[in-house]
């Protein structure tokens, strides 16, 4: 019997070191949409609980910049499609197999949701006061709690989307990533409200914020000695600077959120910080996913291990 | 839908999705690398047949294969790999040395060079292998993917938006975007050539039946029976891949019979269906969603 | 050996996989590991142009060891006949035959006769008209060929059994590994392998291609792999016998029904300068005392002349005999384009050939065609060949200027081989009819339809003429049939295939063709593709539907699918084996049966013999399988019809980098060169100098492409899976000189330098020959500077030398060197590769200097 080899070769063999999988047919343009969506789903939810425990500022700012930031990520959606105009044809289906089906119908629940009360904050006085405007003011706390309620899943489900493939350090990583870009998504949510709104509203934001940053660093940490070889395609090159900027700008945002006291600039810079620390980390980890099929390292070590361990246990 | 409709061994993959008893039994290709003599007619076949733009003019250095790869302009790429001698055995030898498929260098050396037993070129044809369980099909977001009743699949041209999920679901690196057309393109099998009783392009040109075509079960046991004969013969570095219904894609609709291992090939050695996880990556993101929900929550509870 | 078969004739080779699937061993000889070595059972490296070495060792070591299929050798070859008293082999006279005649570089064969015989034919005519080429498809005449003194024992000292042992003793497994490269225990393993598979009860087929024909002694590797075949009895036998894969589509169609200067349809020759009669002809061609079906040549010649003059051929008039022209020299293609560089041709058509890119010394084709009146090229493509003049690289050397160049190019589109209908002769000498698919677009046309009109406007133009110089043209049968304006294919090969003139019917084959008049036949070795007003060559009986394949296409002669199958019984007429028969006497029926066309007299009983005095077909025992040949018997020794010996010798090729390790004699005595100075040679031993063109240069094909490149480097398809020139050079030649993989570098000759990006592999080695490493390094020749993909010209290295039986160029051996980086460009190209031949010390004499043991004649010429 062969004795078993624990850690990974070294070497390996491949067809002119030339990559197996395909390089991602997404761009830059994806790596923004995860983060503007974590974006919203974060505000929608700040906006919905601001809502609740009257704090109309918060409220305010947090369902505009849900608004804001929804708009923003659907227009990456469509642009980045290989033919824009015919971006409805994901309205033809519904598959519990495709996570950016399922996204399509999450988004589909949770826009109008969010679409509705940030429209109601941005309604000029004069319209407000006739009967679509009082209709549309009405509708804003069950639109805007619609929209809290479904975006924690648009908040989720974008993990699911980069996991659901081939690429090995996304495919890898599915255990953690969704913990990352939630976490993600409430310090960026938190992270715009605080800069947004008076001291005094702010608190829940910050909290929010400070929250959602532990959890985003403390995933993404997490993952790093656990995904075997793939790991490399985080902590090295362009990925792993990006991941590096982005734990220093969501550290510091949130250390600044809690020591800030009163202190308008710090909160402001904070904020900016944890907003700036939420992107780099949606583009690292997109970066991570390219690097990881670009060397069929990645592809052939993991996988000849397993075959090897797999007949091993068969003897 | 039946418990093994995302991974695991399925028999009726067209059945599953959903066609009447009438379907046509599944067909597939053989591929046998040990009678390949490296023609290319397949590639030539498959354009003409297919009208697949021309992908570039490029010397790449790679023994004969200047078409790199299988792409949105490639659906059948031969590959040549030129083995000086010291091939590995069946699959276990984890201490294999790093082969780019070139040589390098040596000094000069002035001594008998005759003839190299254990030199071998290796050409294998190379094709998407309409898997059982298909992470391109599983992805597809607009239904433009489909399983044909005939178990392959096929990309609809006018339906798919070039969302480009399903370059990314392969574990084999098929499928791809066509620049300047923005859509994905695969090999069909001929889907039309189908329909009218005829075997693909490629299997039709192909002069010495490397690449054979048929009902998959059928080409299953011929392929066993190949596989044992070469052994018999000697020529034991002979196995079939993606044969296998347990394997990570249910086994595949286009499978091979390789004289060496697959990565050596471009080939990935343990491909798994993205899909097979999906249950589990619902959950963690079900968990993640939870975790979001209370730091909201617990960010308005209290008083600041 | 000598073949990439399965990159060359992919299709074809669909058959020796099948073969391989059924247990036949299958071994590849060849200087480079190729698509076909990797799905051969063996590959066997060898230096390039050392062939005849290894063959020779093949036959000692079956001589040796008497496994030579004893009963079919003594029974059906000339093993036994005693060679004449004069004649003196390699083994005296260093390397040369007796009858070398040192001016004319051309041998006597008087020496060469059996005991009993005289030679027909002139040493040095013979050469410049390249006779041995009218040999396709009748045996070299020999007067007296019935009766000849024969030892049946072989053990005579001179009878040819044992001339053959003396001749090949000194061709040793050592000797083989000297001059091969081969291992002597591996070249044993496939001499041994190669006796075992055959006899009685199994057969070894051999294959070989242009790999074996382009040398200046390609004629002699075909006779070695042929003696070999007769010693052991796999001559027409079933999975035996010599395949020889041609170059491309329906060229076997164009040396039967030829446009080359030195033979007519069906392989008779030429009439020559001083053939005042057709009764001189025919005494050229033939001799009356010899055996065989080629003494009816006057039979076939006549229907030709009928079938080209028609009503106006007469006995009278020796059926217009004095019409065809007389050549008097070596109009080949090569000596033709010198002459255009010389000024004295004026008019060119090239139809589907493109010289520019595929014929040897390109340059010189360039030049030539440069400096005519006129140029006609037809093709499917503008072709380098038709645009040399404006962008050619000679354009860029300042050599040719296209405002002054003085040729007139008319460029016409040709009709392509679906869009016209016609036939195809393809190697295994089988017709294949080809049906019309689509039109052909615009105005391209076929050939038919562009040389029939070509016909009917010169003779409208000259038909008031009174000038005797016209009536060849004015009287020519030129009522082909015409399908609208289309001259009917099927017409043309229904009168290929003869027609009696008495009854209006197409006649059944050869048998049926006259000397007096009464038929006419285009190509009487065609003769029956037509028989019974049936278009044989259409015929497409699926193999599932019939036991063997006589009923696909139509093989000459008569249908015959393997040649000379009388020999696969034994003189009584059983068969060797009953695993292995084809054809066998019948005699309850009183006739020859099997399973293919008898290739012998249907009703001549195996125990038939001559009355005294018989000739030609009656003279032919009942055991004289070949029937072509003046003595019935197979030729191990030829006596005749070889103009540089009648055994095949190991002669290096005409640019080597070694001496010859054999004989005194480095190459080929009799070869064909042209000592001038736009066709210099790179120097060989014993010249000096050889070390600045070190290296071994071999070219040959890539599936991707097609010969000349005009076919497919126009199409994408095809032009993306091998879209640029490379060079192959092994990994230890790479470090010699430095190259690295996908770099640039250029190729250097005497003639010019060429660009091309390296390939290190593997699938080339350096080989010890004697006391040398000898690298190799091999081309593809596709490339020219038009279409989607260009290259340089690789045939532009290659000068000209030729073999001397034939006059095909040796393309497939040279010597070289090779440097990083790419070469100069412009004039400075010029200079460059003219600071080579001064270091090399070469003139017009170099390369000239034919017999190397002793003092002798430098063979140049001058150039005008």
């Amino acid at each position: 019997m062969k004795e078993q080899v624990a850690v990974p070769p070294a070497e390996f063999r491949s067809y002119y070191g030339r990559q197996i999988l395909k390089t991602p047919a997404w761009n830059w343009m994806i790596a923004a949409y995860l983060f503007l969506g974590g974006l919203s789903a974060g505000s929608a939810m700040l906006g919905a609980g601001a809502d609740l425990t009257g704090r109309p500022t918060l409220r305010k700012v947090s369902r505009v910049g849900a608004l804001v930031s929804i708009l923003g990520s659907l227009y990456f959606l469509v642009a980045d499609l290989g033919r824009p105009e015919r971006f409805h044809h994901m309205l033809r289906v519904a598959k519990p197999s495709s996570p950016m089906s399922m996204g399509t119908w999450i988004l589909s629940a949770y826009g109008p949701g969010a679409g509705l009360a940030g429209v109601a904050e941005l309604m000029p006085n004069r319209l407000r006061r006739n009967w679509i405007g009082r209709l549309v003011w009405w509708l804003a706390r069950p639109a805007g709690l619609w929209a809290a309620a479904t975006a924690p899943g648009v908040a989720s489900y974008t993990a699911v989307l980069l996991s659901h493939t081939a690429v090995p350090a996304w495919h890898e990583a599915h255990p953690y990533l969704p913990f990352v870009f939630t976490g993600s998504a409430a310090a960026s949510g938190g992270g715009l409200g605080m800069m947004l709104v008076p001291v005094g509203e702010a608190g829940p934001a910050r909290r929010m914020a400070v929250a959602g940053a532990a959890l985003e660093v403390a995933a993404s940490r997490a993952m790093e000695p656990r995904l075997g070889l793939v790991a490399e395609a985080y902590t090295t090159g362009r990925a792993h600077r990006l991941r590096q900027w982005s734990e220093v700008l969501t550290v510091g945002g949130a250390v600044g959120t809690v020591v800030g006291g009163r202190r308008r600039a710090v909160l402001v810079a904070s904020g900016l910080a944890l907003l700036a620390g939420s992107a780099l980390q949606r583009f690292g980890v997109f970066e991570a996913g390219v690097a990881s099929t670009q060397n069929p390292k990645y592809v052939v070590v993991p996988q000849r291990e397993r075959l090897t361990a797999e007949s091993a246990a068969n003897r | 839908m039946s418990g093994n409709s995302f991974y695991g061994p399925l028999a009726d993959p067209a059945g599953d999705a959903g066609y009447d008893e009438r379907h046509p039994p599944r067909v597939g290709f053989f591929t046998d690398t040990s009678v390949c003599i490296g023609c290319k007619a397949c590639e030539v076949a498959c354009k003409e047949w297919n009208e697949v733009p021309d992908d570039g003019f490029d010397l790449l250095g790679m023994s004969f294969d200047n078409t790199g790869e299988l792409g949105a302009n490639s659906w059948r790429h031969v590959a040549f790999v030129e083995q000086p001698g010291g091939r590995s055995g069946v699959g276990e030898d984890l201490k294999a040395p790093v082969d780019l498929g070139m040589p390098e260098l040596k000094q000069a050396v002035a001594d008998v060079v005759g003839e190299r037993p254990d030199f071998r070129w290796l050409m294998s044809s190379d094709v998407c292998k309409h898997c059982t369980h298909a992470g391109c099909l599983d992805v597809c977001p607009t239904g433009a993917l489909f399983r044909t009743e005939f178990s392959t699949v096929v990309v609809q041209q006018d339906i798919c938006n070039g969302c480009g999920y399903c370059v990314s679901a392969c574990p084999y690196g098929v499928i791809e975007r066509r620049e300047g057309d923005g859509r994905a393109w695969k090999c069909t099998m001929c889907y039309d050539r189908l329909h009218d009783g005829l075997e693909p392009a490629c299997a039709k040109a192909c002069p010495t039946d490397s690449i054979q075509f048929g009902p998959l079960d059928e080409l299953r046991e011929r392929a066993a029976l190949r596989v044992e004969q070469l052994h018999e013969r000697g020529v034991t570095e002979a196995r079939l891949y993606g044969h296998d219904p347990n394997d990570g894609v249910g086994g595949d609709g286009a499978f091979f019979l390789l004289l060496d291992e697959p990565e050596v090939y471009g080939l990935p050695p343990d491909p798994v269906v993205p899909t097979r996880d999906a249950g589990a990556m619902w959950r963690y993101a079900g968990l993640a969603a939870s975790a979001l929900v209370g730091i909201a929550v617990s960010a308005f509870v209290g008083r600041r | 050996m000598g073949s990439n078969m399965a990159e060359a004739h992919p299709v074809g080779f669909q058959w020796v996989m099948e073969a391989k699937a059924r247990g036949t061993q299958v071994v590849h000889i060849d200087p480079r590991f190729t698509r076909t070595s990797a799905v051969a059972d063996r590959h066997v490296p060898l230096r390039a142009g050392s062939d005849i070495a290894f063959l020779g060792g093949v036959i000692n070591y079956i001589l040796s060891n008497e496994l030579d299929f004893r009963e079919y050798v003594t029974a059906y070859t000339n093993a036994s006949f005693l060679v004449d008293e004069s004649f003196r082999d390699t083994e005296d006279l260093d390397g040369l035959f007796s009858g070398y005649d040192d001016a004319t570089a051309s041998y006597d064969p008087t020496s060469w006769h059996y005991e009993s015989t005289t030679p027909v034919g002139d040493g040095a005519g013979d050469k410049e008209r390249a006779a041995p080429d009218q040999h396709g498809s009748g045996g070299a005449p020999i007067e007296g060929a019935q009766d000849i003194p024969a030892d049946p024992t072989l053990q005579h000292p001179r009878c040819v059994y044992q001339v053959l042992k003396r001749h090949y003793a000194r061709y040793t497994p050592e000797m083989v590994e000297r001059v091969c490269g081969v291992p002597a225990a591996s070249f044993l393993q496939i001499a041994k392998a190669w006796a075992e598979n055959s006899g009685r009860e199994r057969t070894a087929a051999l294959v070989y291609s242009v790999g074996w024909t382009q040398h200046s002694v390609g004629a002699q590797y075909i006779r070695a792999g042929s003696i070999i075949q007769l010693l052991l009895g796999n001559i027409g036998r079933p999975g035996g016998g010599i395949l020889a894969l041609r170059g491309h589509a329906s060229i076997q169609g164009s040396t039967d029904v030829p446009t080359l200067f030195n033979l007519l349809p069906g392989y008779l020759a030429m009439p020559t300068a001083g053939d005042a009669t057709l009764a001189d002809y025919l005494d050229q061609i033939t001799s009356q005392n010899q055996k065989g079906f080629w003494h009816n040549a006057d039979a076939y010649m006549v229907s030709l002349l009928k079938e080209y003059w028609g009503d106006a051929a007469t006995a009278d008039n020796d059926y217009c005999f004095d019409y065809l022209p007389r050549i008097n020299g070596d109009h080949g293609t090569y000596r033709t384009v010198m002459d255009m560089v010389d000024g004295k041709v004026f008019g060119y058509f090239l139809l589907g050939q493109n010289p520019a890119v595929g014929s040897a010394h390109g340059r010189l084709q360039r030049l030539g065609m440069a400096n005519l009146d006129w140029l006609v090229v037809r093709d499917l493509v503008e072709i380098e060949s038709a645009s040399f003049w404006k962008d050619g690289p000679e354009v860029e050397t300042g050599e040719i200027t296209p405002e002054t160049c003085r040729t007139e190019v008319f460029l016409f589109p040709a009709a392509s081989h679906v869009e016209k209908a016609g036939s195809f002769t393809q190697t295994q000498r089988m017709l294949q009819w080809r049906e019309q698919a689509v039109e052909p677009p615009g105005d391209a046309r076929s050939e038919l339809w562009f040389f029939y009109h070509l016909g009917r406007i010169l003779r409208e133009k000259l038909a008031y003429s009174i000038d005797a110089r016209d009536r060849p043209l004015l009287d020519l049968s030129w009522d082909y049939a015409l399908d609208g304006d289309e001259p009917s294919g099927e017409d043309v090969l229904r009168r290929i295939s003869g027609v009696d003139l008495t009854t209006g019917r197409a006649v059944d084959n050869y048998l049926d063709l006259k000397a007096d008049g009464s038929t006419m036949s285009g190509c009487w070795i065609y003769s029956g593709v037509y028989a019974d007003e049936v278009n044989q060559a259409a015929r497409r009986t699926p193999r599932t539907e019939q036991a063997h394949d006589d009923d696909w296409g139509w093989t000459w002669p008569m249908n015959r699918r393997i040649l000379y199958n009388r020999a696969s019984a034994d003189p009584q007429g059983r068969p060797w084996s009953e695993r292995k028969k084809l054809v066998w006497w019948d005699e309850a029926q009183g006739e020859w049966t099997g399973h293919d066309v008898p290739d012998f007299e249907r009703k001549k009983s195996p125990d038939y013999r001559p009355p005294e005095g018989a000739v030609g077909v009656e003279a032919l025992r009942g055991d004289d399988p070949f029937i072509m040949q003046a003595d019935g018997k197979a030729w191990l020794f030829a006596p005749n019809g070889v103009l540089d010996g009648p055994l095949p010798t190991h002669y290096e090729p005409h640019e080597s980098p070694v001496r010859n390790p054999l004989y005194v004699q480095q190459g080929n005595p009799a070869r064909k060169v042209y000592g001038r100075q736009d066709n210099p040679s790179n120097p060989s031993p014993p010249e000096a100098h050889g070390e600045v063109f070190p290296f071994v240069f071999t070219a040959a094909r890539l599936t991707e492409h097609h010969t000349a490149g005009g076919m497919s480097r126009q199409l994408a398809y095809l032009s993306e899976l091998q879209p640029g020139l490379f060079v192959e050079v092994s990994p230890e030649l790479a470090s010699v000189r430095g190259l690295v993989h996908m770099d640039w570098a250029h190729v250097v000759t005497s003639r010019t330098a060429v660009d091309a990006r390296v390939f290190v592999t593997e699938r080339l080695r350096p080989l010890h020959i004697d006391d040398h490493v000898v690298h190799q390094i091999w081309m593809p020749y596709h490339f020219g500077n038009k279409g989607l993909v260009d290259g340089d010209v690789v045939n532009d290295l290659l000068g000209v030398v030729a073999d001397p039986n034939v006059l095909i160029q040796e393309s497939k051996v040279a010597t070289c060197d090779i440097q990083p980086g790419r070469r100069p460009r412009g004039p400075a190209l010029l200079d460059y590769v003219a600071a080579y031949r001064s270091r090399a010390g070469i003139t017009t004499k170099t390369g000239t200097n034919l017999d190397t043991t002793g003092p002798s004649t430098d063979h140049d010429e001058e150039t005008p």
